[in-house]
Formats: structure tokens, sequence, C-alpha cells
């Protein structure tokens, strides 16, 4: 027997009974979770900035997507970094200043700089969703030093399920990876001493749009 | 990696004298103990979230099979491929073979205690390929060569000074002492890792059937490099991590974070489906899951199926009065602590782990913290139950149950043979104590014995009432 | 002895194989309070032990044996109660377990697990009892032995009838509810933790400054009392049972016999 056959055998016969019957099977595909979640009530976005703040992530708002290029670029002046990001392919209609190099590839390990679209702000926890594309590489959530999101208030929902009712819905499907960000990388691994940038960003500052 | 449970005795007795170990265990338990506790009181629903957690898991054990193959069904529509593996050495063999297939030099590893359970490190290192741990605790032991001393926290053990001197020695360079620049280092000598490495290895918290995806959760963001920047990404995960569909994982993700460190959320919950689509820029081209068995479906048939729900979450040891005074290393394998003490002896052998269920008070502090509601004393004391029927107990034991069990089951006797104790350790107190007992080394080299009153209780009864 | 007819319940006191040999007081408090509360108080004599040192072993079959003399001698009270929530939670949770396979005891067993109670959660949850009329000078610490606390729900209870007691004081410890290390022969086949464990209790008692410890279990009581007399810590350790009782006027565990004529 090969070795999927021996495993499923052995748990059948573990649960002391043979094959599901299709009833049972359709049953079971059409059922419909219903989980308890923890109550809100506050303004979603409120909520997402205070809580995405509350793990050292910074947030500032603007008030359309033509702001975004300036805010970046103060953004990278306050830090002292040079003109130059990976940016998700998502944000290419936006009017880059001259002087900056953009590219929309992967991140390389020099890359100090990365501006991503989220999918979708998620209040419950103050997080971000990713989802990786050309639009927004997994790459630029990961390997630079200092990550900006874009992130619309319109796309902010409650729940973790309303997040996956955004994926469930995109035509091209699950994406390779989707990333639920919720503040700047960090260990606690020496001493219980909580460090940020420990493998991702040190930084990660989120632009709210609208 | 070797199992030396066998030691448990010796190893926690040094434990115990281990003045590092002991200011290491110190400042974790409290961590852990003291920021669960507030996200418990931030939370009102959160025995509603274990009771449904418990029921969801039952759920998904009692329809394993099925999960399972929906669960396969979609790795495969979403591109990926899944291997099945009865036991370790299996599982050692199809990960081989992928990274043989792809001449791997470099393997990356996120956190993955299956990883462990298997000996996959070893097996990779003896065919000549680099294995790199990524999450920084398991960085560090694997610098140290020693195992993980917690599921969540590997490197729990370990003071800065000893991860200073770690450094050191691996990385060359001048000595760092402060945990930012300690953990600078680690991030630059890791990246470098990250962007060489041909096969990046995750763990599996949950698997979703509905999707096809394998989801973790990190703070450091190890799990994501490792997997993103490598050209092949092979998750390794037990059978029972499946889960019906992304908002059942979510009910388990509400617990996880506020169990195992006291965060609300992790910093990174990844969801990953396949490999590389065809316009995406980054990601591995190859999507490989390796399920492995290993005594779960085994487990499943018994008493000890309740088991089977553990997420991995490490509250049980974070709150275990032995585990606090002992450390990981003396249970002598991958799982220490509560969850440890019931996986090793299933996995590994009654016998071979033989004090790991007996060295517990059974408190029930562990029962009470996990998130799912694993009724592990009892589980431990089922373990006792088969180590007697089996006879591996020491035969001073079983011939002292046997006798307490021929008196205690004849009142009279019974009651003659603790008059003459009682008589005998009161004439032998003084100040109302016994500082020494012959043959009662194990209580009075620590303690005093506080003496009887002269008589019984039920004499003195007798005395005064007349009868019952 | 003649039956007078007296109302309340009758009540059948579980001695516990600890407070027989080790601590007479702590029974004749329990009847103190029983009785004091409307209860009839019988003690059976043929009684040794509720069979939790097998049980926890793994020897059931030991277990069960001992469980069936329990459930025989004690299944004609109304009311089965014991100053200890170790054994107490050994009958009320383990006894329907024990039995389960068993159609000829599972009846019985279930019974008796319905009609079984500590000592002080009886007397509050059931009977009702918010104080007694007793006075104790002392700063007094609490632990929460595991057993009573986990397996019972015993919390609130010794806390509500000590705050009735004139004079006494409660100080909460650090921990309080972290067990002692005495966990049955956990104590002496594991006696380095053990040690351990009842040091890390006994620093957390002295840092509280009380000068009396109580608790509701013997066994815990004798491993904290014995390590605090062994480092000649000036703490009086009692059971809940003896100060509720007005019976703590004598020496504390470990402290020297009391005199019984």
């Amino acid at each position: 027997m090969n070795p999927r056959d021996a495993i499923l055998q052995s748990v059948r016969t573990a649960l002391k009974r043979g094959e599901l019957d299709e009833t049972r099977r359709s049953a079971l595909d059409a059922r419909v979770p219903q989980h308890t979640r923890p109550a809100q009530d506050e303004d979603p976005v409120a909520r997402f900035v205070r809580k995405f703040e509350s793990r050292a992530g910074t947030v500032e708002r603007v008030a359309d997507r033509a702001a975004v290029p300036a805010a970046v670029d103060a953004y990278r002046r306050r830090l002292d970094l040079p003109a130059r990001a990976a940016v998700g392919a998502g944000l290419k209609d936006l009017a880059w200043p001259a002087d900056w190099q953009i590219h929309h590839d992967r991140a390389g390990i020099e890359e100090l700089l990365s501006v991503s679209p989220a999918l979708a702000g998620i209040a419950e926890t103050g997080s971000l969703m990713m989802a990786a594309g050309p639009d927004s590489p997994t790459t630029h959530n990961f390997v630079p030093d200092d990550h900006v999101v874009v992130l619309e208030t319109a796309r902010i929902v409650e729940y973790f399920e309303d997040a996956w009712a955004v994926l469930r819905a995109r035509p091209q499907g699950m994406p390779r990876a989707t990333n639920i960000i919720s503040g700047p990388s960090r260990t606690a691994d020496v001493e219980q001493t909580i460090q940020l940038g420990a493998h991702g960003p040190r930084r990660v500052h989120v632009i709210l749009v609208g | 990696m070797e199992i030396r449970s066998k030691e448990f005795k010796e190893r926690a007795v040094f434990a115990i004298h281990d003045a590092s170990l002991q200011q290491a265990l110190g400042k974790a338990g409290y961590g852990f103990v003291g920021k669960r506790a507030l996200q418990v009181a931030e939370l009102p629903e959160f025995e509603q979230l274990r009771e449904e957690a418990k029921n969801l898991k039952d759920h998904i054990l009692d329809h394993l099979d099925h999960y399972l193959e929906r669960y396969e069904q979609a790795v495969v529509a979403a591109g990926g491929r899944v291997h099945w593996a009865r036991d370790a050495e299996e599982a050692r063999r199809i990960i081989l073979d992928i990274c043989q297939r792809v001449n791997a030099k470099t393997v990356t590893k996120g956190k993955s205690m299956v990883s462990e359970e298997i000996d996959l490190n070893e097996a990779l290192i003896e065919h000549g390929m680099e294995v790199v741990e990524t999450d920084l605790g398991e960085y560090i032991i694997q610098l140290a060569h020693e195992p993980p001393s917690h599921i969540i926290a590997p490197a729990v053990h370990k003071t800065k000074d000893q991860v200073s001197d770690l450094f050191e020695k691996a990385h060359g360079g001048p000595r760092k002492t402060e945990v930012p620049e300690l953990v600078d280092e680690a991030r630059r000598v890791l990246r470098d890792k990250y962007f060489r490495a041909d096969v990046g290895i995750t763990g599996g918290n949950f698997l979703v059937a509905e999707t096809g995806s394998s989801v973790i959760v990190t703070n450091e963001g190890n799990g994501d490099l490792t997997q993103t920047l490598a050209r092949v990404h092979i998750v390794t995960s037990g059978i029972e991590r499946v889960v019906p569909t992304l908002d059942d994982a979510t009910l388990f993700l509400r617990l996880l974070a506020r169990s195992a460190t006291g965060q609300e959320t992790e910093t990174y919950t990844t969801i990953s489906t396949g490999p590389r689509r065809a316009d995406d820029v980054d990601g591995p081209e190859e999507y490989h899951v390796v399920l492995v068995d290993n005594g779960r479906s085994k487990m499943l048939a018994g008493r000890f199926r309740d088991m089977l729900r553990c997420i991995r979450c490490g509250a049980c040891m974070n709150h275990c009065p032995v585990y606090g005074a002992v450390g990981g290393h003396a249970y002598g394998w991958v799982y220490p602590g509560p969850m440890g003490s019931v996986l090793t002896p299933l996995i590994k052998g009654l016998d071979v782990a033989y004090d790991l269920p007996n060295a517990c008070t059974l408190n029930g502090r562990c029962q009470s913290v996990c998130p799912v509601k694993i009724p592990l004393p009892e589980l431990l004391r089922e373990l006792r139950h088969l180590q007697h029927q089996q006879q591996l107990s020491p035969a001073l034991q079983r011939r002292g149950l046997k006798a307490w069990r021929y008196f205690a089951t004849r009142p009279k006797l019974y009651h003659a043979a603790e008059q003459v104790a009682v008589r005998v350790l009161s004439a032998l107190a003084r100040n109302g104590r016994i500082r020494r007992l012959p043959l009662a080394g194990a209580w009075t080299d620590a303690r005093d014995l506080p003496a009887p009153a002269g008589r019984t209780f039920l004499e003195l009864w007798q005395g005064k009432r007349g009868q019952p | 002895m003649t039956e007078t007819t007296r109302r309340g319940p009758r009540v059948g006191l579980f001695a516990t194989c600890l407070m027989n040999a080790f601590r007479p007081n702590i029974g004749f408090s329990a009847v103190k309070l029983l009785e004091d509360a409307g209860c009839t108080v019988e003690v059976p004599a043929s009684q040794t032990c509720c069979g939790q040192p097998g049980y926890n072993s793994g020897d059931y079959d030991a277990a069960r044996a001992l469980a069936r003399q329990v459930i025989e001698t004690f299944e004609r009270y109304d009311y089965v109660v014991g100053p200890s929530g170790s054994c107490m939670a050994t009958i009320r949770h383990d006894y329907p377990v024990m039995f389960e396979d068993d159609p000829d005891w599972i009846g019985r067993a279930r019974a008796m697990s319905a009609k079984s109670f500590e000592l002080l959660s009886f007397l509050a949850d059931v009977l009702g009892v918010t104080t007694t009329d007793a006075r104790f000078e002392g700063t007094v610490t609490y632990h929460d032995s595991c057993s009573g606390l986990r397996g019972l729900g015993i919390k609130g209870q010794p806390r509500t009838l000590l705050a009735g007691v004139s004079g006494l004081e409660v100080k909460e410890m650090k921990d309080s509810e972290v067990c002692c290390g005495f966990g049955g022969t956990f104590c002496v086949k594991y006696p380095e933790i053990s040690e351990k464990m009842v040091d890390d209790k006994v620093k957390n008692i002295l840092a509280t400054g009380a000068d009396t410890l109580l608790g509701g279990d013997l066994g815990c009581l004798m491993n904290i009392a014995g390590r605090l007399k062994r480092i000649h810590a000036p703490v009086r350790v009692y059971h809940t049972a003896e100060v509720l009782a007005g019976f703590a006027d004598g020496p504390g565990l470990a402290d020297g016999p009391r005199e019984y004529e």
C-alpha cells in the first residue's frame, strides 16, 4: 500500500469506520463555520490605527492617492534614505518625483526601501493584508529595512473573516502568499528583551489614504 | 535528535542548581504567564473561544481523512505537491530526495517542531548540505549544538552573555554585548543565507483544506524570507494540523498568540498557497507539503486522542511548575513540559521516557490554560497506567502498591498498623517534628516531618463519642 | 448512641488517611463546624483511604478496590464530607471515571460523587454558612491547594469564611495558586524538584510577612510546614478548619503535639 493510502486507512481504522459516503462528504464541504468573534465597538479606521501604532508601526493620513509620492519622499528624507525604492506595480500609476529611482521587480539584498499597496486592513488586530503578485511582491514586505504601505481607508475591514472574503472574491484566486502584517519585525529570543528588526523590516509606515 | 529522556532525574537536579538557567527561566516564566493573563483579561470571549476551539478540533479529528483529502486536492489545484510520510524515516527520505533533485547546497529553515521530531537536519547535513535555522532562538541553539528547550522560545535557557559568546565564536569580529547589536549581527548573517538558499523549509501551524494553504505565524519574518527567496519551498507538518477553512483557522489564531507569548497577534501570519504564479516577480518555483503521521493516526484510536488537539502554543509548559523548575532540556527530546510528557512516551516509548509522565504533581494548571482544553493530567495518569500494566515501574513501587492495597482493604489491619506507626513516630518526635527518619530520606532531607499526636483520629473519636 | 431526631443532613465524615494519622484536630474541627451548621455527623470506623495513591500511580485495579470499599461504607449518608480537596476530588471526579465500564458500580459511583464535598465548599456552597464565631489573632496567608482549586473550584469559600473570623487578617501571597510540590508520591519520587517547588512557595509566604499559613489540604500543609520548620521560619501552619472551629489555640503543624486526654 502506498503511504497515502496507508495513512488514510490508519486514520479510518482509528475512527472505527470506512470511507465517508458522498452525502456526508458534501455536507462537510457545505459546512459554514460560525465562530465567536471578539466584540468591537470602535470605528474600524481608528481601531486599525490605534492597534498598528501600539506595535511600533507608524501611520500618517493623506487625502488621496496623488499625495502618496510626496509622503513617501518626506518619509525617506526624515530617515536620510536615498530616493530609491522597490515599488509594487499596483502603485505605478502614481506620479513619482523625477529624481526617484523606482523599479517593480523583486527586492534585492541591497534594497533599503519598498512601497506596497495593501489589499486590505484588518481593524481587529490592526493588521495589513498583502497579496503576493506583481502589484505587491512578497520580497517587498520582508527584505528592506523600511516598508511603506499604502492603505485606502475604504479597504479597512473589521474582522479576519471579512478579509478572507476579500481574498475569495479575487478572480485570480488565492495569491502565492497572503501576508498579514501587524507591525515591524521583532524578536524576544535574547533574554526576553524585545528587539525590532529581527529579519523583516525595522520600520513599517502606513500611508492611510482617504 | 538523540533521545535522552532516561537522564531526566540527573538533568533535572543539575538544572535546579544551574544558576544561569534558573535566572533565564525566572524571566521567561513571569513574562509569558503575566502577558497571557493580561490578554485573557482583555478578551471577554476568551473562555467561549476555548470551548469552540476544543469542539472544532474534535470535529476535525472525527473527519480527519476527509479534510486531509480535500486539503491535498486544493494543494494540487494551486500547483503544489503533497507527500505522505508514515514515519520519520520516510519523511526524511522524501525531503532528501527533493533537495538532492534540485542540487541543494544551502537549506534555510523556519521553525518546525516536526522537522526536529523526524531528525531532519542531521540527515541533510550528512548528505553535504548546509542547514541554517533562521528563527533567532533556533539559530542560537544550532550554534550551541543544543536541542530546543521550549517549543516557542527555543533558546529561553540562554543568557545574553552566552549568546554573545556563541556569536563571537561563530561570526568572528568584535564581541557584541547588547541585545540590539546581537540581533543586528544575526540579521546580517542570516540575510546572506536567505539569499543563497536553494530550499526553504517551514512548518505549518495550520493546513487549510479550503484553499490548500499552509499557515505559519512568526514575530521575526524569518519563515517568510525562508519560503520566498529559495527556489523550493517545503512545508513539514503533522497530519493533525489540517483545518477546514480560513475562518476555522481564525478561531485558533485568536487563541494561539495570546496563549503562547501573550500577544494579541504575532507580527506575521502568512498563508502560503502553492508555488509562484506566472506573473509573480518573486516566490518559490516549487511548493511541497510533507504530511507526517509518525504515530498520530494511532493516537487517534485510543485514550490519547485529545492530545491531537494541540496547537503547539507552549502555554502548558509556561505554567508548569515542574518545567519552571527544571527547564526543557531535562525532558530529553523535542517536546518538553506537559505536552512533551504526553507526546514523548507515545512517540518514542513508555520505557525510554519513563520519568516524564511521573514527574508531575497532577496539579492541573496546564489543563486550565490549554487553549483547546486538553486534559493533560488525565493523559499523564493514563500513561502511568500503561507503565504499571507493562510493569515498567520500579519493583519497589509495585511491591509498595501491593502492600498498600492489602492493608487498605483490610481496615482492622490497616488501623492496627497505623496505630503502631503513629505511636512510633510520636515517640521519635522532638518539639512536634522529626528531623531525620531512616528510609524516609526523600522527605526528611529537605523537610521536617510534622509529628502525629500519639493517637489516630479514629481512636480518639471512638474514645470521645463511643461509636460512630 | 441513640439517634436523636435532629433536623439537618446526615453527614459521613471522610477522615482521610493523612488527617487520621497526623492531625486529628482537623477531624474534630470539621465535626464541630458541621454540627454547628446543623448536621448530624457520623464517622465510620472502617474507613481507610480514598484510593488516590493507587489511582495516580496507574494501578486502577487497586484504586477501584478502595473505591468500592469507600462507596459501600459511605453511600448510606446524605452527604460525604472531608477536610481535603485532594481526596474529595478523587471521589467526585475520579470514581465515576474508574467505573465507567462497570455497569454494576457506575450508578453507585455517580451517586457517591454527587453527594461528596470538600469541607469548606460544603459549608459555604451547600449549607450557606458565611461565618463562624471564631477568634484568631494573626496575619494569615493562604495556599490554594491544586486539586481543591482546579478540581473542585475552591477559592472564594475559605476566604469568605475566614473574613468572619475576628482578629484575623488575610494577606495574599504571590502565586498562591501555584503547586507547592507535594503531589502525593511526587515529593518522594522527585525530591529535588519538590524541594525547589516548596522553597519557592516558602519564599512567597515569607514575602507576605504573615505569621500564619492556612490551607485546606493536609498533604500540602505538611509539606510546607515541614520546610518552614527546617529553615526555622517563624510561621505557624494550621488547616483552615482548625481556625474556623476555634481549635487553633494549640500548636500548629510541626510545632508540637496537641494534648489529648
